[in-house]
């Protein structure tokens, strides 16, 4: 496949390639791949380099390379025959206490699909999920492969706090809520495991690239993890 | 230390920024007018990425324990050290029992109060700004309340006596005032999705800054904005100055804490010279964007940082006067 890409500036100390307008599985290989190989070919006054669905930004101090400079390091760097590799991607498994306190919506979403509360729990935890991209907030995962099964309209009012851990579905999409914020989502369980720690080496748990796999667990198993966890 | 007698309206821990982590949804953050900011700490004798207190339209009441070297920047906020007039854009030894009053602001929004050694919070991800919507770094992740006391770093180990009799030309702070700002700004990736009347209304109809404005970005009221067609987005980047519109037509500016992805069509990017003059705007100013290339304000951009390392070698010079 050959790579088509746009580059252009976003301000004055970050250039976007964009590799394609939509959301597509092999689009979002190449972005990684991408991503990793100028990681790789790093050079000083580059800063930072994001990935996103279909394009990643590079941020670079200005004040060492121009914009033309970045520009021809892009180049040698993005190879136009490119193939989407699906690589040995890493599984992060997030423990997931389903329905209950925890997933309040669970019933809702069970009877929108004329399903069990354990069909549901059994769809959403046999799913294999892709880290499209994180953003939006710290640590918030965008998860592409939710059975469209599952597809739940967001709830008519959202929620003033939902806590953090929410294991959310919204329209076509699943997600984990990594801070407690307002929101929308259906909730349908709770994870132990902190999304985003400030703490940790790498305060994001998951990172773009990343498969996602969810682990039904019971109320005592979640109250162990927290335990251990705090 | 220094104790917090009155907080302020919105007064904030910040620095130059916490880089290095917009991979996990955490943006720069830092100082809104890193102009004033820079300009403060070089003015207290600090090396440059200190942290300070960023005040908004009313500032904090602070009682000093230590001696130190105070400045305040920014705004124009009536400032009282003991009760008598204090001046802005200049440096002042404080000593222990001392009471600095920073009031409420005339023109300007935001004020840069630095100390030398710098406010001394613990640093979280490399930095010790304030990040409200992730709760981090600051005093605990939050805005300062009566009641606090901050840590204040070690000095630069000379005792200052006395005032110092200088500070800085009134050109250092002239992109402060006015009701109406202009702020320069790039055509962004979806300019040419907008019509023709929404791009040429967009650079010639004043914006007016509402309330629901923020660290993490302004709303802005005024013509509304429409793209020739509707069409779902794929978010990508997005930084400060970026100038989005979403449904409603009405143009959203982000700000320092704004989040590192964002889904609606970008119209235009501020000019990073003029991030200053946006974060001086306070709800009720108005903005008008004037259009210009991308090598215009990489230009400017460096231009004003060669001026900004002027002024710093500057006061470093007046410095090295008085020791």
């Amino acid at each position: 496949m050959t790579v088509e890409y746009t580059l252009f500036p976003l301000c004055e100390y970050a250039v976007t390639v964009r590799f394609s307008d939509r959301i597509d599985e092999d689009v979002n290989d190449i972005v990684h791949q991408t991503a990793a190989r100028l990681q790789a070919e790093r050079k000083e006054g580059i800063e930072e380099i994001v990935p996103a669905f279909s394009s990643l930004t590079i941020y670079y101090d200005p004040l060492m390379i121009d914009y033309i400079g970045i520009g021809a390091w892009l180049r040698k760097n993005i190879r136009r025959s490119e193939q989407a590799v699906r690589r040995s991607a890493r599984t992060v498994v997030i423990p997931v206490c389903y329905g209950g306190e925890f997933g309040p919506d669970l019933p809702d979403v069970a009877r929108f699909h004329g399903m069990t509360e354990d069909e549901v729990v059994a769809l959403h935890s046999a799913g294999r999920y892709r880290v499209y991209m994180i953003g939006f907030s710290p640590g918030f995962a965008y998860l592409g492969g939710l059975s469209p099964r599952l597809a739940t309209p967001r709830r008519s009012v959202p929620r003033t706090k939902v806590p953090a851990g929410s294991v959310g579905i919204a329209g076509g999409q699943t997600g984990v809520y990594p801070l407690a914020t307002p929101g929308g989502w259906q909730l349908i369980g709770r994870t132990p495991l902190k999304l985003f720690d400030p703490h940790r080496e790498k305060p994001s748990l998951l990172a773009a690239g990343d498969i996602v796999a969810f682990q039904p667990i019971g109320a005592d198993e979640f109250a162990r993890w927290s335990e251990e966890h705090d | 230390m220094i104790d917090v007698i009155e907080a302020g309206l919105f007064t904030t821990v910040q620095d130059g920024g916490r880089f290095g982590y917009r991979h996990a949804g955490v943006p720069a953050g830092g100082a809104m007018d890193a102009w004033a900011y820079r300009l403060a700490n070089a003015l207290v004798g600090n090396n440059g990425d200190e942290a300070v207190l960023e005040a908004t339209m009313a500032g904090p009441t602070l009682r000093f324990r230590v001696e130190a070297v105070v400045a305040v920047c920014g705004g124009d906020f009536p400032c009282t050290l003991n009760g008598r007039t204090f001046a802005l854009w200049k440096p002042m030894a404080v000593e222990p029992g001392d009471v600095l009053e920073v009031g409420v602001c005339r023109t300007g929004f935001r004020a840069y109060i630095a100390v030398s050694g710098g406010i001394d919070v613990p640093p979280v991800m490399g930095s010790r700004s304030t990040y409200v919507p992730a709760q981090l770094g600051g005093l605990s992740g939050r805005p300062l309340q009566r009641g606090d006391a901050l840590p204040v770093g070690v000095t630069h180990g000379r005792r200052v006596i006395g005032r110092m009799r200088w500070g800085l030309a009134s050109a250092a702070r002239r992109y402060i005032g006015g009701k109406t700002k202009t702020v320069r700004a790039v055509p962004g990736p979806e300019y040419d999705e907008f019509t023709p009347a929404s791009r040429r209304q967009f650079f010639a109809a004043r914006y007016e800054v509402t309330t629901q404005s923020d660290r993490i970005g302004y709303r802005l009221s005024g013509p509304t904005l429409a793209l020739v067609r509707e069409r779902e987005m794929v978010s990508e980047a997005v930084v400060f100055g970026t100038v989005q519109v979403p449904a409603s037509g009405q143009p959203i500016v982000l700000m320092a804490d704004s989040q590192t992805t964002g889904g609606y069509p970008r119209i235009a990017q501020v000019a990073a010279v003029d991030l200053p003059i946006l974060a001086q705007a306070r709800p009720g100013d108005f903005i008008q964007f004037q259009p210009i290339g991308p090598e215009e304000a990489m230009w400017l951009y460096k231009e004003q940082q060669q001026r900004l390392a002027r002024w710093i070698a500057a006061i470093r010079r007046q410095w090295e006067g008085e020791r």
